[in-house]
């Protein structure tokens, strides 16, 4: 009787974090796809399929510098796995320098929100903010399963 | 009794001298193997060789861990696949730790036929596969670029491998299914962009030797050739199919593919992570019309669905 009162809180304990974790794994996907979906308009602005428009691209740049703030508390201990995670292990074995390169992200989507005023200015400081993308990814997103 | 036991000696010297001839680096260069002549006129060019170092992607492998520059070639880099770990050699042109001291003719056999100047057999890691299309010009171009980047001292540590594939002999067998000798022959029915993009990608580009499934001996699966595949670290991840199939490249137009190509981001505007974030940074350093013809090419492959 003991024994299966003793299994049965444990198993209640191991539950619980169980949930969270793929619960910040939903949170950071939905990030993720938010960054991405963010892109869109100023990603076809730059290849001429859409016109330049400042209060879009302006739109673009809170999404970023709003996912580079929310980003670093997404990647808890004990998240490494489930839920489908692209997120490679090395987020984990280099915590510092994953958090700098959200931390210059957020910072150079500031920059060019001060600095984006007209067309010229958005084709030119734009893709400095999208380098951060692969820059990151190449290190820190593991290929689909 | 004496005469089974006869019968199976001869049997087992037999073989073993059946393995020693059909795996000899001698007999394959004889057989498979160019002569590496070039045109009277012909002055090799770094620049031009500079092209295809970025399409072939030297640095992805070869560049001096942990270092990002990518023309220091001191290698270090481990392959983690599941016949063992590759740890990659020094290409840079120091005369006793990298390629300094070869002659051309050792880097176009060691390109096209996977030897080394020592006489043996390189592992197809180095995917001498795809090299072997290259032209003995471009491959002369190449050499020369090779020359003018800086020499890293240093060797590196040998392969860790597994049994039997630590056997560098064994590869002779290998060779004599995956390694036909042939270089890039242009289809004439086809445009000259069309020609230039199956160039890059068969030869230099060596785009296949991860988008396609292997065989349990470690080749290319021919007919399911860049319908994706495992990664070749042998984990859980897939690399896409890269056939115009609805589920590979079918839904993206030439252009879509162009700019991946050149900045990395999807037509949903996702961007590239993994190896291929390296590959597009080496694509980056390639002209337009070179990404043209890779896409122009890629949208003709038969389209195939992915690769299990």
């Amino acid at each position: 009787m003991f024994f299966r009162l003793f299994c049965l809180v444990s198993a209640l304990f191991l539950v619980v974090p169980v949930d969270a974790q793929t619960d910040v794994i939903g949170q950071r996907k939905a990030l993720m796809k938010a960054v991405g979906g963010a892109t869109r308009d100023p990603g076809q602005m730059l290849r001429g399929q859409q016109p330049f428009d400042l209060a879009k691209v302006k739109a673009s740049l809170d999404a970023y510098a709003d996912a580079a703030a929310k980003m670093p508390a997404l990647y808890p201990v004990g998240s490494e796995t489930g839920g489908e995670t692209q997120a490679s292990p090395m987020i984990w074995q280099n915590k510092a320098d994953f958090e700098a390169r959200l931390a210059k992200f957020g910072s150079d989507a500031k920059t060019a929100m001060a600095a984006i005023t007209d067309e010229a200015s958005f084709k030119t400081e734009f893709p400095t903010v999208m380098k951060n993308c692969g820059g990151c990814h190449e290190t820190y997103r593991a290929e689909k399963k | 009794m004496r005469r089974f036991l006869l019968i199976v000696l001869s049997a087992v010297f037999l073989g073993g001298v059946g393995f020693w001839i059909l795996t000899s680096p001698a007999l394959f260069h004889a057989v498979r193997g160019r002569a590496v002549t070039l045109p009277d006129a012909f002055q090799a060019d770094a620049g031009r060789g500079e092209r295809l170092f970025w399409a072939g992607g030297c640095a992805s492998c070869h560049k001096s861990e942990p270092s990002d520059n990518k023309v220091l070639l001191g290698g270090g880099h481990e392959l983690k696949t599941p016949f063992g770990i590759f740890v990659v050699p020094n290409i840079s042109p120091h005369p006793r730790d990298g390629i300094g001291g070869w002659r051309f003719e050792d880097f176009a056999l060691a390109m096209r036929e996977g030897l080394l100047p020592d006489g043996s057999h390189a592992f197809p890691a180095f995917p001498y596969t795809a090299y072997q299309r290259m032209s003995v010009t471009d491959l002369a171009d190449l050499f020369a670029f090779s020359q003018t980047v800086p020499a890293v001292e240093g060797r590196q540590a040998p392969h860790a491998l597994a049994f039997p594939f630590n056997i560098r002999r064994g590869l002779g067998l290998w060779k004599w299914l995956y390694l036909d000798g042939a270089e890039f022959s242009a289809d004439s029915s086809q445009s000259a962009l069309w020609n230039q993009g199956a160039y890059l990608v068969n030869g230099a580009g060596h785009c296949a030797e991860c988008h396609s499934p292997r065989t349990v001996l470690g080749g290319l699966s021919p007919d399911k050739r860049f319908a994706g595949g495992r990664m070749p670290d042998g984990g859980a991840g897939r690399v896409p199919n890269l056939t115009p199939h609805q589920d590979g490249l079918g839904s993206w137009s030439l252009e879509d593919i162009e700019e991946f190509l050149k900045t990395g981001f999807t037509p949903s505007f996702d961007s590239a992570g993994g190896s291929m974030a390296e590959v597009i940074k080496n694509m980056g350093h390639l002209n337009g019309e070179d990404r043209k013809a890779i896409a122009l090419y890629l949208k003709s492959l038969k389209p195939l669905p992915k690769a299990p």
